[in-house]
């Protein structure tokens, strides 16, 4: 594979993820269980698109086409698209979200941990840069999982409900195709065998410590590195993408 | 008329911008969200260069979604034009990532009286993971005796707390 389309495909994966998580976020704005929680999710909301936007003028610098980060984000259809599984799932109630959040937050903590020592000076500044925010984020969702895993028979219910049925997204995470072996002969990409390893250790105690089971769930759905998505982020995008495609070149 | 333009051009040669003039120029503008305090003390305007008749303007951002970074751009490149400067080229930059070490002294010491907690010395500690909060004292009363109410606060660089000493609530900027 050619050097600058892998770049470009890698950018695209690590920016949609953090577009298409953000815009998730964003559905609960006025809708958060309490207050503080639904100011919680906007912020951390904000951080995504700003690290997704970032990803995305730089995805099409790579390019090279002359297409700006608008143009990606907005005239891309669902099979250009390159988030992860993980992050287009509906929100569900808010133990699914923070279950979401929190497989996703230490997925990222510990991608990026890797990724600030890319080769590619651009990548390893916005990792860096990232990082700080995502411990924030980190922190947020490891304690909503214990407060209700450790909480009450409902709320452990249903946060265990959610990591259940969101488990067989988790595997896609970390997915390596000809992408990231081209890139990481160059010292690009990130390994993402010792990211997993990191990432299963720590899952497995947040879990344990809020007296929740790992669920056993073997079947891992993958396909998100060729664009081949679940049936709701076609949704998703044509919410986010109306405006933009219905009026062509609209300005505030 | 010729003699006129002479005299401004001349008037514009004598007063030729410099890297001091226009970052004192620049330091008048405000933080929009935290108007006491303006983009150099608050560590956004990293660099000014004047290269072949171009000022460039280095700027960070403080949170990477910080919606108030294109205000601000907006903001430098009026500021500049009104002075006659019009070759602006605004640059963003990520690296070396943004910090609360860099807000200076005087600037914490405005941020307390505004009302706002500053950020406790020294960055990003562990102790976040672990769930460790700082305790940052009441800007109203001094007291120490606060707790957080959230992580997330009113804007992405702040963390809401109270005071359980005189019960007020209030903003405290977080360390990154």
């Amino acid at each position: 594979m050619e050097n600058q389309t892998a770049l470009f495909q890698y950018c695209l994966r690590l920016a949609d993820s953090n577009l298409i998580l953000s815009h998730r976020l964003s559905e609960w704005c006025g809708h958060g269980p309490i207050l503080e929680e639904d100011i919680a999710l906007i912020n951390i909301a904000l951080d995504f698109i700003g690290h997704g936007t970032a990803l995305l003028q730089y995805a099409a610098l790579v390019e090279g086409k002359g297409r700006s980060e608008d143009d990606l984000a907005y005239m891309r259809n669902e099979r250009e698209y390159r988030n992860a599984l993980l992050v287009e799932q509906p929100n569900g109630d808010y133990a699914k979200t923070i279950a979401r959040q929190f497989l996703f937050d230490t997925f990222q903590y510990h991608f990026y941990q890797a990724l600030q020592n890319s080769k590619d000076e651009t990548l390893a500044a916005l990792a860096a840069k990232a990082l700080k925010e995502i411990t924030y984020h980190l922190r947020h969702s490891s304690q909503w999982v214990l407060r209700m895993g450790d909480g009450t028979d409902e709320s452990h219910s249903r946060i265990q409900t959610a990591f259940d049925d969101l488990w067989m997204f988790t595997g896609d995470l970390f997915d390596m195709d000809t992408t990231d072996e081209t890139l990481l002969k160059q010292g690009i990409a990130v390994d993402l065998a010792p990211v997993k390893e990191k990432w299963q250790t720590q899952v497995s105690e947040v879990l344990q410590q809020a007296t929740l089971k790992i669920p056993d769930q073997t079947f891992m759905q993958g396909g998100s590195r060729d664009g081949r998505h679940t049936e709701h982020l076609g949704y998703l995008l044509a919410e986010m993408q109306y405006l933009p495609r219905t009026y062509p070149g609209a300005k505030w | 008329m010729v003699e006129l333009c002479l005299s401004k051009q001349l008037k514009i040669i004598a007063e030729l911008p410099t890297k001091e003039s226009i970052i004192k120029l620049l330091s008048a503008i405000p933080d929009p969200e935290i108007p006491v305090i303006n983009i150099f003390e608050l560590g956004v305007l990293r660099n000014v260069e004047l290269i072949n008749g171009t000022c460039i303007v280095t700027i960070t951002p403080t949170y990477s979604g910080c919606p108030a970074m294109k205000l601000i751009e907006n903001q430098i490149s009026a500021a500049l034009k009104a002075e006659g400067i019009n070759e602006v080229q605004i640059k963003m930059v990520y690296s070396p990532p943004w910090t609360t070490d860099w807000i200076s002294d005087e600037a914490k010491e405005k941020l307390r009286q505004y009302g706002i907690a500053p950020p406790e010395k020294s960055t990003m500690d562990k102790g976040i993971l672990l769930g460790k909060n700082k305790q940052p004292a009441c800007p109203q009363c001094s007291s120490i005796n606060t707790s957080m109410i959230s992580q997330f606060g009113s804007t992405a660089c702040k963390a809401l707390y109270r005071c359980n000493n005189c019960k007020e609530p209030f903003d405290y900027f977080k360390c990154i």
